[in-house]
């Protein structure tokens, strides 16, 4: 599975660590929910980054205490129809301020990049190869957006709001 | 009416453009129709029995007459040459070919309209009262914010996946015309005793197998906070909607669960964080749609004019004025309801033809301006009162003077099994024989306001459990078979029906209901108490004794 | 979506299974050469449910043609026409029951 990060297909330094598995000596790490919370401790004290798979039924409070050492955050889409994992991206990134990368992972098609992108997500673990490569085109694809979120964007109310104040401002 | 501005077309434009090529890759086996059903669902494209049925939203139910005359175009082009208008502010085309919806959607960008959450699990069309802005005694023209909410719904980044779909409605008006007590969330447009505007609002409404009525869930929320409480709910719903039983997905039955205290503590407890963020609305924001709709400039005219005064000879116009006319918030002026329910025909079609017509009516009598309500008739909002004979004579030469507006075959109707693929019974053969049992207008008019809703199954896009009478579509050993209630409504005081006895064959139902109306016009204590009224005063068991004695 | 293969199949009589075609929606049935028609009477008619399993098997494997393949029931005439075997699909086969609204 293709992974696109910053825009591009990227390698995945994450490795992912089953649960009952060996940790390796150091490298980026990504394991599950409940290792991360049975083990935290071990986890946090190695070398290398950690990264954590959150599953799309559980709250948030859990996590939160931990996200400033937190190197990634995987959120999860059982199947694209399942959309709670925009949610939790949103709150992780407005209201937690989680600054690390979060991935989406699941069922990641092409049609759901700038939703993805827009709740925050800035990396994607992509079903398709031809979706991986479709990203940058995919991406570009909307110049408006109606709604405020998270990801710099202004809304399209905001943007007009802006553009009378500059006319009304001339002399 | 709303004019789109360079944004609104943008966005437009590039929803066609992205749809185009969703198209292109499922037709060249790019997209599995597993992964393809969910974005052709979120551009109002479903599989009915013979072929595609593609859905087209009217927001809050305005239309142009240059848009009215894009929709008669596809129809034509790229259908059969007619529509069907919905229950919703949406008109459905039954038989469009998947290999031309970008075309077809293209050609409606132009004029401004688009299929955009037209169906799939996302927040619908949102509603409104077909008479906003005209209707006397509104607090405020709900369509403003309507298209606010158009807007910060339309492709919502976080809540596009919800558990299931999602239905705002809004109105402005003591009287309830946009049923909102039956939607995910209903908003009352009114006024705090501070004298601000705001909303109430209310949660969890809606039919299909199991039915509630919508709880308030905040009696005021100040116009300024209106986005992020909305944002509230749904983030509480996209979380822990239930997903595990699409019977069990809407918002209704997480509030039932929760109960309305806790699910509004949920909420609350989001809002907090969210209600000084971007999304505040601040009054210049509202200005600026505000700005964007047109308003005609009416001219002062009289109250009676001279031809109206002539033209109240003629019994058949002032029968259909009687009916079909209404009150206007400007003197001299009337809202005009155009009945899409002539005898003997499917309720809510409109041929091409009528529709290209009627856009030139609408130019001539109604400033340009068309509106579309959940009873699936269509309305003129400004009409002069000394053009009402004239307007009438050519609504008539093209079969829309059916003077039976709210009356008893002013049938709302589902497709039933005639098109739909999850129906158990024909709906239209119905509604079509009831018009004709009551086709006398004298008859009508004596038996007084009476709604009758018909659905094909117990998803109930004919609303049956809130007609005065309702009638379901079921199956019995392969028969089609229809269960019958009475008392519901869907107005302020909303209610559901009651069933009034086992459910009969479809060679009987147009008998039953024949009975039913006549037990009332026995029952009823004088001519003004309504049918609804009857009913609920003696209850239902007066009425199944009479229709059941002799079954 | 559960494939056919492990779906419960119990048919009652002969059977076709039928779809609609995915360019323009049209209603199809399954041929017995592997290839769909617009004509319910060049179907493959199917009287067991092994048999039925197999044909709705084969045919969604056609996800790019057709969409919602199903089993439907037919009713075979003494001269050996195949008609269909419900109000649905008789439907489906001549059309809606009710005349169209007419042109102005
Ligand atoms: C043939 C195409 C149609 C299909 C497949 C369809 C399907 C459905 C389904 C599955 C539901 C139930 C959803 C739920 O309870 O979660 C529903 C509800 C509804 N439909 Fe349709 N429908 C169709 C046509 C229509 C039409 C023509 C109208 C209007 C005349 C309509 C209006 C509604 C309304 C108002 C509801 C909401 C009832 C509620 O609140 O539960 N639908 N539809
Ligand atoms: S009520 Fe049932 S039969 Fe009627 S349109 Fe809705 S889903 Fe189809």
């Amino acid at each position: 599975m293709p992974l696109v990060k910053g825009g591009h297909i990227a390698n995945d330094i994450f490795f992912h660590v089953a649960d009952g598995a060996e940790l390796p000596d150091d490298g980026a790490v990504l394991v599950s929910a409940a290792r991360f919370l049975e083990s935290s401790e071990t986890l946090l004290r190695r070398e290398g980054k950690i990264g954590v798979i959150w599953p799309n039924n559980r709250g948030l409070d859990d996590l939160v205490p931990h996200l400033d050492r937190l190197a990634l955050v995987a959120l999860v889409f059982p199947s694209f129809r399942d959309g709670r994992a925009y949610t939790q991206a949103r709150l992780l990134r407005e209201r937690h301020g989680f600054v690390g990368e979060l991935r989406a992972t699941g069922q990641v098609l092409r049609d759901q990049f700038v939703f993805m992108l827009r709740a925050g997500f800035d990396a994607f673990d992509v079903r398709k190869q031809s979706d991986a490569e479709a990203f940058g085109e995919a991406a570009r694809r909307y110049s408006v957006f109606y709604q405020p979120t998270g990801d710099g964007h202004l809304s399209a109310l905001h943007r007009r709001n802006e553009s009378h104040a500059s006319e009304s401002a001339k002399p | 009416m709303y004019a789109y501005d360079e944004l609104d077309r943008t966005l437009l434009h590039e929803r066609v453009s992205e749809f185009r090529d969703q198209v292109k890759r499922r037709l060249s086996g790019e997209l599995t129709e597993d992964e393809f059903k969910m974005l052709r669902l979120q551009n109002g494209v479903y599989l009915q029995l013979h072929a595609y049925m593609f859905r087209v939203a009217i927001p809050y139910g305005t239309l142009s007459s240059q848009q009215l005359r894009a929709l008669a175009k596809v129809a034509r082009r790229y259908d059969r040459g007619y529509g069907h208008f919905t229950t919703r502010q949406n008109i459905q085309y039954n038989w469009i070919k998947l290999s031309e919806l970008p075309d077809a959607l293209a050609d409606l960008a132009e004029v401004g309209i688009h299929a955009m959450q037209t169906s799939g699990n996302n927040t619908r069309n949102v509603t409104s009262d077909q008479w906003a802005g005209v209707a006397p005694g509104e607090v405020d023209d709900p369509r403003i914010w309507s298209e606010l909410l158009r807007q910060y719904t339309t492709l919502h980044p976080e809540f596009s996946f919800l558990p299931r779909k999602f239905k705002i409605a809004i109105t402005a008006s003591a009287h309830d015309r946009a049923a909102i007590k039956i939607h995910d969330i209903g908003l009352r447009l009114h006024k705090n005793e501070a004298g601000e505007l705001g909303f109430e609002v209310l949660v969890g409404g809606g039919l299909g197998r199991t039915p509630f009525i919508a709880k308030t869930i905040k009696q005021f929320v100040h116009r300024r906070d209106i986005l992020s409480y909305v944002e509230a709910i749904m983030r509480v719903y996209n979380q822990y909607g239930r997903r595990d039983n699409i019977y069990k997905a809407r918002i209704k039955i997480l509030v039932h669960e929760l109960g309305i205290d806790k699910f509004a503590g949920e909420v609350e407890e989001e809002w907090r964080h969210i209600r000084d963020s971007a999304l505040a609305v601040e009054d210049a924001a509202i200005d600026e749609i505000r700005a964007r709709f047109t308003y005609p400039t009416y001219e002062k005219q009289p109250h009676m004019p001279d031809e109206l005064k002539q033209a109240a000879h003629d019994p058949l116009f002032e029968r259909w004025r009687r009916n079909s006319v209404f009150t206007h918030k400007v003197q001299g002026y009337s809202i005009v309801t155009i009945s899409l329910k002539p005898v003997g025909a499917p309720p809510g079609d409109a041929t091409a033809d009528q529709m290209d017509v009627l856009a030139d009516i609408a130019e001539r009598y109604s400033f340009g301006e068309i509106r579309v309500g959940h009873e699936q008739n269509l309305a003129l909002p400004h009409v002069a009162k000394r053009d009402l004979p004239a307007l009438w004579k050519a609504l008539d030469r093209i079969g829309l003077a059916t003077p039976n507006v709210n009356l008893v075959s002013d049938i709302i109707a589902c497709p039933g099994l005639d098109y739909c693929a999850l129906a158990n019974a024909r709906s239209i053969p119905i509604a079509q024989e009831l018009t004709r049992r009551f086709a006398n207008h004298d008859t009508a008019d004596l038996i007084g306001r009476l709604h009758i809703n018909i659905s094909g199954c117990i998803n109930a896009c004919g609303h049956h459990h809130v007609g005065h009478i309702g009638i379901l579509g079921v199956e019995k050993n392969g028969e089609e078979f229809y269960q019958i209630t009475i008392g519901g409504r869907a107005d302020e005081q909303a209610e559901m029906g009651t069933l009034i006895g086992p459910a009969v064959p479809y060679a009987e139902v147009a008998d039953v209901v024949e009975d039913i109306v006549e037990a009332y016009l026995a029952l009823r204590d004088s001519g003004e108490e309504l049918f609804v009224d009857t009913v609920k005063r003696l209850g239902v068991e007066p009425f199944r004794e009479r229709v059941y004695a002799t079954r | 979506m559960t494939s056919p293969l492990q779906q419960k199949i119990r048919i009652t009589g002969p059977s076709v299974v039928t779809a609609n075609r995915t360019s323009d929606g049209v209603v199809i049935w399954r041929t017995g050469s592997k290839g769909w028609s617009t004509d319910l009477t060049e179907a493959a008619v199917v009287r067991t449910a092994e048999a039925a399993r197999e044909l709705l098997a084969e045919a969604s494997n056609d996800d790019l043609g057709a969409i919602g393949p199903y089993i439907a029931p037919v009713e075979i005439k003494d001269d050996g026409k195949v008609m269909p075997g419900n109000l649905r699909e008789r439907i489906r086969v001549k059309g809606i029951t009710i005349e169209l609204p007419l042109p102005a």
